[in-house]
C-alpha cells in the first residue's frame, strides 16, 4: 500500500521531469489519455451550449431557457435525443464506407491530442515530430469527409463532399506555410538548432523571452493572421460553411447521416476547432505562459498571476448567484432557482479548491493554455454570427490567390530578417 | 526510450500491410481498394516510426494518406464505376503476370543470397531525437540539387495535370 | 522460432519484397486503370521500405532523404495519370485498360 501511494506521488511530483511517452511510463500515460478525453468531452459539450446562447446573444435574442436553468442542460437533452434517434442508412448506400466514414474522422480529430502540451511535462508524449505529426492527422479528416459523401449515394451529399474537401485540402497548404515561418522562428534561439516538438517550441519562446506573435513585428503578426484565417476554413466553420451549412446545401456531407453518427461528426467537427487552436496557441500565443512574464515578472506579480485560476472559477459562480437573485419568483421555477444556485455553488468550490497551494501550482500552465483556447472557441462563435458566408469560388479565390502568396512572402521575408539578425547585427 | 515489443508490433503491421495489399489488387469495388491502400499506407508510417525514421513517417502520412490518396478518391468518384464494377476484372493474361512475379521474386531472393554478406550482424541503437536536423543537413546540403528539381518536377506536374484535364484548352 | 523473434534487416526485406510483387501482380493483371495506378504506388511504398530499412542499419540518413524525394516523385506521377485518366474518360466512357487501343493496327 505504501508503495502504491509512492508510487502515486512520485508522479504528482511538481519536479517531474518529463512526459508519461518519453517516461516509457504505460499507466501514466494511459491516466493522461483519459484525463484529456474527458476533458475534451467536457468542452465539446460546453461549446455546444456555450454556441447556442453566444449566437443567440449577439442576434438579441435569449437561446436555450429551458431546459435547465439557462439552457444549461440542454446539451445533455440533445445527447439523449441523438442517441435515441433511428439510425438510417440509405437504400443503396456502400455499408462499409457509410459505417467508416464517421469513424475516420472521429478518429484523426482525437488522435491528434496525443502531442498537445498543456504544460512542460503535462502532454500524452513529446514526440519529436510533434507539429508534423498534428498537421498529418488533421489532414485525414479530409479521407472520412470524401467517404461520408460518396457512400451516402445522393448528389446533395456528394457535391458538399467535394467541396468541403477541396477547401479543406487548399487551406492546408496556406497553414502549413504559416506554420514553416512560425517553426523558423525557434531556430533563433543560443543553440541554433530549431525543433518541430510542440513543448520544444514553446520552451523556444520561452528562451527568446518574445511570444512568436510579436516576433519581429509585423511578421509574426501576419503569420499568426493567416493562420487563423486558415484554420477557420480548415473546420468548415463560418464564413466558410458553405459546405454544409443548411440553407446551401441542406447539411452537405452529412445530410444522409443521423442519430449518434451525425453526432460523432459534430464531436469530430469541434474536436477538430480545439485541435488547430491549439497549434495556433502552441505556435504564436506562448502555450502554457502566463501573460507578461518579461514586462511584468518578479514574485509579486507571479503570485498575482497565481491566483488567476480560482478568481475566474469565483467570478462565474458570482454570476450564476446574480442569475440566481434576478430568476422569477414563482413557484414553477423553484427547481430552475435552485439548480442554478447549486451550479454556482459548485462552481464557487472548485474556484476555492484552485486557490489551495498545492492544486494551485499544477494547474497555472493548464489553466493558461485553456483560456487561451476558450478565447479562440469565443473568437469562432463570434466569426459565426459577424460575417456572412463566402461563396464556393470566392473562398477558393481567397485560399490560392490571397492567402498562398501572403505565406511564402512572411516566409521568406521572416528567413531573410532572422538571416540578418543572425549574421549582421548579433554575429 | 527503449524499444518495447518490437516483434509483436511488427508482425502485426506487416500483416495489416500484406491484408491490405492483397486486397487492393483483388477488390472489384475501386473505393474499397483506396481504403485497403489507405490502410497500408498508415501502417507503413507505424513501420517507418519503428526505423528509427520520424520525419519520413509524418511525410507519409501528411502526403500519402492525405494528399495522393484524396486525388485517387476524387478521381474515383468523378470517373463512374458501376458500368466497370459489372465487367471483368482480371485480364486474360492473368497467368502470365503471376509467372512473371514468380520469376520475379526468384530473382529477388538470388540477389539476396548472393549479397547477405554485406549486412552487419548487430546494428547499434539510434537516437532519433535529430533525426529531422540531420534529414534537413543533408537535404539542404548535399541534395540541393536535386531538392530544387523536385520543385521544378511538381511545377510541371501540376501544370501537365491542369492542362490535361481541361476541357478546352 | 527464435530467429524469427528478433527483427533483422531480412524481414523488412521479405515485407519490402512481398509488397513489390503484389504491385507487379497488380500492375499486370487488373483492367481497371485506377487500380494499376494504385498498383504502381504500392511498388513505390515497397522500394521506400527497402530504403528505410539499409539506411537504419548503416547510419547516415542518405535512404530517407531519397525516401522523400520518391513520395513527391509519387505525388507528381499519381497527378498526371489521373490527369491523363480523366482525359482518356472523356473520350472513351469507360476504364478499361483494354480500351486503350486507339494506336492498334
Amino acid at each position: 500500500m505504501g508503495a502504491i501511494i509512492q508510487y502515486v506521488q512520485s508522479y504528482l511530483d511538481p519536479n517531474v521531469k518529463v512526459t508519461p511517452g518519453a517516461a516509457g511510463n504505460l499507466f501514466w500515460a494511459l491516466v493522461y489519455i483519459m484525463l484529456v478525453f474527458g476533458g475534451l468531452s467536457v468542452a465539446v459539450i460546453a461549446m455546444n451550449w456555450l454556441e447556442r446562447k453566444i449566437l443567440a446573444h449577439m442576434q438579441v435574442r435569449l437561446g436555450p431557457m429551458r431546459v435547465g436553468p439557462h439552457g444549461l442542460l440542454q446539451p445533455i437533452a440533445d445527447a439523449i435525443k441523438l442517441l435515441l434517434k433511428e439510425d438510417i442508412m440509405p437504400a443503396e448506400a456502400d455499408g462499409l464506407v457509410f459505417w467508416m466514414a464517421p469513424l475516420i474522422v472521429v478518429l484523426a480529430a482525437f488522435t491528434v491530442f496525443v502531442v498537445v502540451p498543456f504544460g512542460p511535462t503535462h502532454a500524452i508524449t513529446d514526440m519529436n515530430i510533434g507539429i508534423l505529426f498534428m498537421l498529418g492527422v488533421s489532414s485525414l479528416s479530409v479521407l472520412g469527409i470524401v467517404m461520408a459523401g460518396w457512400a451516402s449515394n445522393s448528389h446533395y451529399p456528394l457535391i458538399g463532399a467535394l467541396r468541403s474537401s477541396a477547401q479543406m485540402v487548399s487551406y492546408e497548404v496556406a497553414m502549413g506555410l504559416a506554420v514553416v515561418s512560425a517553426i523558423l522562428m525557434t531556430s533563433l534561439n543560443a543553440e541554433g538548432t530549431g525543433t518541430l516538438s510542440m513543448i520544444g517550441i514553446v520552451q523556444a519562446q520561452l528562451a527568446q523571452h518574445e511570444w512568436f506573435i510579436f516576433k519581429f513585428f509585423p511578421l509574426g503578426l501576419v503569420a499568426f493572421f493567416i493562420f487563423a484565417v486558415a484554420m477557420v476554413a480548415e473546420t468548415n466553420r463560418a464564413p466558410f460553411d458553405l459546405a454544409e451549412a443548411e440553407s446551401e446545401l441542406t447539411a452537405g456531407f452529412h445530410t444522409e447521416y443521423s442519430g449518434f453518427r451525425w453526432s460523432l461528426f459534430f464531436l469530430a467537427e469541434y474536436s477538430a476547432m480545439i485541435a488547430v487552436s491549439s497549434i495556433a496557441v502552441t505556435l504564436w500565443l506562448g502555450g502554457w505562459l502566463r501573460p507578461f512574464p518579461n514586462l511584468l515578472n518578479g514574485t509579486p506579480w507571479d503570485q498575482i498571476f497565481s491566483l488567476f485560476p480560482g478568481v475566474t472559477f469565483l467570478f462565474f459562480a458570482a454570476i450564476c448567484f446574480y442569475n440566481t437573485v434576478r430568476m422569477p419568483k414563482h413557484p414553477l421555477f423553484r427547481i430552475q432557482t435552485i439548480g442554478l444556485a447549486g451550479f454556482g455553488v459548485v462552481l464557487g468550490l472548485i474556484g476555492l479548491i484552485l486557490f489551495v497551494p498545492p492544486v494551485s501550482v499544477r494547474i497555472q500552465d493548464i489553466f493558461w493554455f485553456s483560456s487561451k483556447v476558450a478565447g479562440f472557441m469565443y473568437l469562432y462563435i463570434w466569426y459565426r454570427g459577424t460575417f456572412p458566408r463566402y461563396r464556393f469560388d470566392q473562398l477558393m479565390q481567397m485560399g490560392w490567390k490571397v492567402l498562398l502568396p501572403m505565406g511564402l512572402g512572411v516566409l521568406i521575408l521572416t528567413a531573410s530578417v532572422a538571416l540578418l539578425q543572425q549574421k549582421i547585427w548579433h554575429p | 526510450m527503449a524499444p518495447v515489443a518490437t516483434p509483436f508490433f511488427f508482425y502485426l503491421f506487416a500483416a495489416i500491410m500484406l491484408i491490405g495489399g492483397i486486397l487492393v489488387i483483388t477488390q472489384k469495388n475501386a473505393v474499397h481498394s483506396a481504403l485497403a491502400l489507405i490502410v497500408l499506407l498508415l501502417a507503413q508510417a507505424s513501420i517507418y516510426l519503428m526505423l528509427y525514421a520520424p520525419f519520413v513517417a509524418g511525410a507519409q502520412i501528411i502526403l500519402y494518406a492525405g494528399g495522393i490518396m484524396v486525388l485517387f478518391l476524387f478521381v474515383i468518384m468523378l470517373v463512374s464505376i458501376e458500368r466497370s464494377m459489372k465487367e471483368r476484372q482480371f485480364n486474360s493474361q492473368w497467368l502470365v503476370g503471376i509467372v512473371a512475379a514468380t520469376a520475379l521474386g526468384g530473382l529477388f531472393i538470388a540477389v539476396y543470397l548472393k549479397g547477405k554478406n554485406i549486412f552487419p550482424d548487430h546494428v547499434l541503437p539510434v537516437v532519433e531525437n535529430d533525426n529531422t536536423q540531420k534529414v534537413a543537413t543533408l537535404l539542404y546540403g548535399q541534395y540541393m540539387f536535386a531538392f530544387e528539381i523536385a520543385s521544378l518536377l511538381l511545377l510541371v506536374a501540376i501544370i501537365g495535370a491542369v492542362v490535361m484535364a481541361k476541357k478546352r484548352i | 522460432m527464435e530467429s524469427m523473434l528478433h527483427i533483422t534487416t531480412l524481414h523488412y526485406l521479405v515485407l519490402g519484397a512481398a509488397l513489390f510483387l503484389l504491385g507487379v501482380i497488380g500492375v499486370l493483371t487488373r483492367r481497371n486503370v485506377v487500380i494499376v495506378l494504385m498498383s504502381i504506388e504500392l511498388i513505390l511504398n515497397a522500394v521506400n521500405l527497402n530504403l528505410v530499412a539499409f539506411s537504419r542499419i548503416w547510419g547516415p540518413v542518405n535512404g530517407q532523404v531519397f525516401a522523400i524525394f520518391i513520395i513527391t516523385d509519387a505525388a507528381a506521377e499519381a497527378a498526371v495519370g489521373l490527369g491523363i485518366l480523366i482525359a482518356f474518360f472523356r473520350n472513351k466512357e469507360t476504364v478499361n485498360i483494354d480500351e486503350v487501343n486507339l494506336l492498334k493496327w
